[in-house]
């Protein structure tokens, strides 16, 4: 196995608001390894952006402040590169797609100088008919019909997928090593999302680059990713490589997550949520943060934090984590998913 | 550049799973309405008639359907071309002395009629608009660029760098202006027109910087600042080449009203006396030479009126220009 591109150990990421001390990521650590792909999932405020905004230095400070931990990625700690060489990095060897691509493209100017902009920023000698040449090539890469009309044009002229598709070649018109990708689809529609989806997957066949594909949308998942990290309340409580995560999660809550999806392939009139409502992040419940919300919940979970620990699986990318003092129960739990996991 | 990613092939995208492949066959350039830029085969090739129109190209068309916009630049055209071409316009020099013609009327030898010691009032007047013009529009460059660097500074970097900033500005604000001015005058003596337009500049700027500002502190939180910055950019870049050109609407306008603002506060000081200093005539310095003549109305009247023309014509364009440079307003007014 090769050695890991990114290594992050213990991120902890805080935001000071006037009610608190928002502890958005809570002691992170997790591996990316050259060429997969990793999804993160989790609900809204679950510190999956938080946990990758951090690395490029996009979390405001204040009120943010990153209080512990190390990103290495290629030998470089990305949280104590001074600014000028963080610059370096972003949008040259680690890429950002954004969730909007309404409002992620500058509205007064055109496509094809903000896609070479984004060359020049890093690469300042390059001769404009190079760049220009480059830039036609990854519209062409991304399926922008017509490129070089659209060169030329401003985005309102562009409809939501093609603006996403903009973004997407925006982010590895550099080659990057790694692309994190911030719920790439959300803002799109289904039929779009698939075509996004589409050429997410032949742009890392292309380029070969680690992604990190945050979403909240298990369907993603399981279509895109090699591994995912399940997070919660600021920590990662479960991950391993996605069909064993589908086939026999090991945590209460990527069962529920996975439980409350709709399936399909049957009539279903009611669907199974989570009961109750997401901790608070400024006052973490003692112990382990998922336990008032979940079914296996006993007296240990109220005072113990469970450690992330391997369950199942071994080595860097085939290891199964789950943090859950009663994972063992749930080996052989059925979810909504497990047959076709199977299949 | 990096190794390079191999060129797109075509056979990755099979047909009609792309947008926009769906209406056409492959190869075909785009849905035709969604061109702008396109040549004129590609409309054709859709079966339809349009025109090709660019964002600039709606900002004109928007300009141009506004009535008194388009007036004032007619105006300001005629006025100010007159004040460049001054030389060669005014039919005697500013100072030309005529002992027949003294105090006379207007006439068809003398338009405007004479002054008091038989100088031809049309000539110094149009001499006076290039006087003026100069001040104008020094005042608005100089000011306009002074407020942009200021206000996106301080809307840019926001916190302690704002509030100081803004507090600068603000206190530049309450004072009297006129005061101030009148002040600086009989302490720095009185100038030419470049004195003047220097001691207007460090008022001027201020209304620019405070636009600008606004416009950063929102333009900070868009998406696309931060795929800017996420993509690389620096400070300078972002601030000057992602989020100045968003300010650009409100900056123009701005500056085309300062046009028209320092021409009347440089009247106004050169009527006080403490502006322009003859022989340099100025438009508020004539109508200022025009109290002692009571009787000749005309040495009143038409340096005056030239004043308000122009301030009207700059006016008059501005509000066409906020019209049409609203980015908000897609379509046209009918």
């Amino acid at each position: 196995m090769p050695d890991p591109i990114l290594s992050i150990k213990d991120l902890v990421v805080e935001f000071k608001t006037e009610d608190g001390i928002v502890h958005a990521v809570d002691g992170v650590s997790y591996d990316i390894f050259p060429g997969e792909t990793v999804g993160i999932v989790g609900e809204s405020g679950s510190g999956k952006s938080v946990s990758t905004l951090a690395l490029l230095g996009l979390i405001p400070l204040p009120p943010g402040r990153i209080v512990s931990g190390t990103a290495m990625f290629k030998d470089k700690d990305l949280l104590r590169l001074r600014k000028k060489e963080l610059r370096r990095v972003r949008g040259n060897e680690v890429a950002m797609i954004f969730q909007d691509p309404m409002t992620s493209l500058n509205p007064v100017l055109t496509v094809g100088s903000q896609l070479a902009e984004a060359i020049k920023t890093h690469y300042p000698d390059e001769k404009d008919d190079a760049v220009k040449a480059r830039v036609i090539e990854m519209l062409r890469l991304v399926g922008v019909p017509n490129a070089e009309v659209r060169y030329g044009q401003y985005p309102h002229e562009f409809s939501g997928g093609m603006r996403q598709r903009v973004m997407i070649a925006m982010a590895i018109t550099n080659s990057p090593s790694l692309l994190i990708a911030d719920e790439p689809t959300t803002a799109l529609d289904v039929t779009i999302q698939a075509q996004v989806l589409e050429v997410m997957k032949r742009v890392q066949a292309e380029t070969h680059a680690a992604t990190i594909m945050i979403t909240h949308d298990l369907g993603i998942v399981a279509e895109m990713c090699d591994r995912v990290l399940v997070m919660y309340a600021g920590h990662i409580v479960e991950s391993g490589d996605v069909g064993t995560i589908f086939k026999s999660p090991r945590h209460p809550y990527t069962i529920g997550l996975m439980n409350s999806l709709p399936k399909l392939t049957e009539d279903e009139e009611w669907l199974e949520p989570i009961t109750g409502s997401p901790p608070s992040l400024i006052d973490l419940p003692p112990g382990c943060p998922f336990h008032p919300r979940c079914f296996l919940a006993r007296e240990k979970c109220r005072q113990e934090n469970p450690p992330l620990v391997q369950v199942e699986g071994a080595g860097p990318t085939s290891a199964h984590l789950s943090a859950c003092h009663f994972s063992d129960e749930l080996i052989g739990r059925k979810t909504k998913f497990s047959e076709e996991a199977v299949a | 550049m990096t190794e390079s990613l191999r060129p797109s092939d075509d056979s990755l995208y099979p047909s009609g799973q792309m947008e926009g492949n769906a209406v056409l066959p492959e190869g075909d350039p785009g849905t035709g309405f969604l061109e702008t830029r396109g040549g004129p085969e590609t409309t054709e090739q859709a079966g339809l008639d349009l025109k090709v129109r660019g964002q600039w190209a709606y900002a004109r068309m928007r300009f141009f359907r506004h009535r008194l916009a388009v007036a004032g630049l007619i105006g300001i055209v005629i006025i100010f071309g007159a004040g460049i071409l001054a030389g060669v316009v005014a039919p005697y020099g500013y100072f030309q002395i005529d002992l027949t013609h003294i105090l006379a009327g207007p006439s068809s030898t003398h338009l405007f009629g004479t002054d008091g010691l038989g100088r031809d009032e049309f000539s110094r007047v149009i001499w006076g608009i290039r006087t003026s013009m100069e001040v104008g529009v020094f005042v608005a460059v100089v000011s306009t660029f002074i407020g942009l660097v200021i206000g996106a500074v301080a809307g840019y970097y926001g916190g302690w760098m704002d509030n100081l900033l803004m507090r600068i500005t603000d206190l530049v604000l309450t004072l009297p202006l006129l005061v101030i001015l009148l002040t600086a005058a009989t302490l720095l003596g009185q100038g030419n027109q470049w004195r003047v337009s220097i001691i207007l500049v460090l008022f001027f700027w201020t209304g620019i910087a405070r636009v600008v500002r606004g416009v950063f502190l929102s333009l900070r939180e868009k998406e696309y600042v931060e795929a800017a910055k996420a993509s690389g950019a620096g400070d300078a870049r972002l601030m000057f080449r992602h989020m100045l050109p968003n300010t650009l609407g409100p900056v123009v306008v701005n500056a085309t009203l300062a046009v028209g603002f320092a021409i009347l506060i440089e009247s106004a000081l050169s009527f006080l006396g403490f502006g322009i200093k003859p022989p340099t005539p100025s438009l508020g310095g004539l109508v200022a030479d025009a109290q002692q003549y009571s009787q000749q109305w005309w040495l009143t009247v038409f340096p005056g009126l030239t004043i308000v023309l122009i301030v009207l014509c700059v006016n008059f364009v501005g509000d066409g220009l906020r019209d049409a440079l609203d980015p908000q307003q897609r379509r046209m007014r009918a």
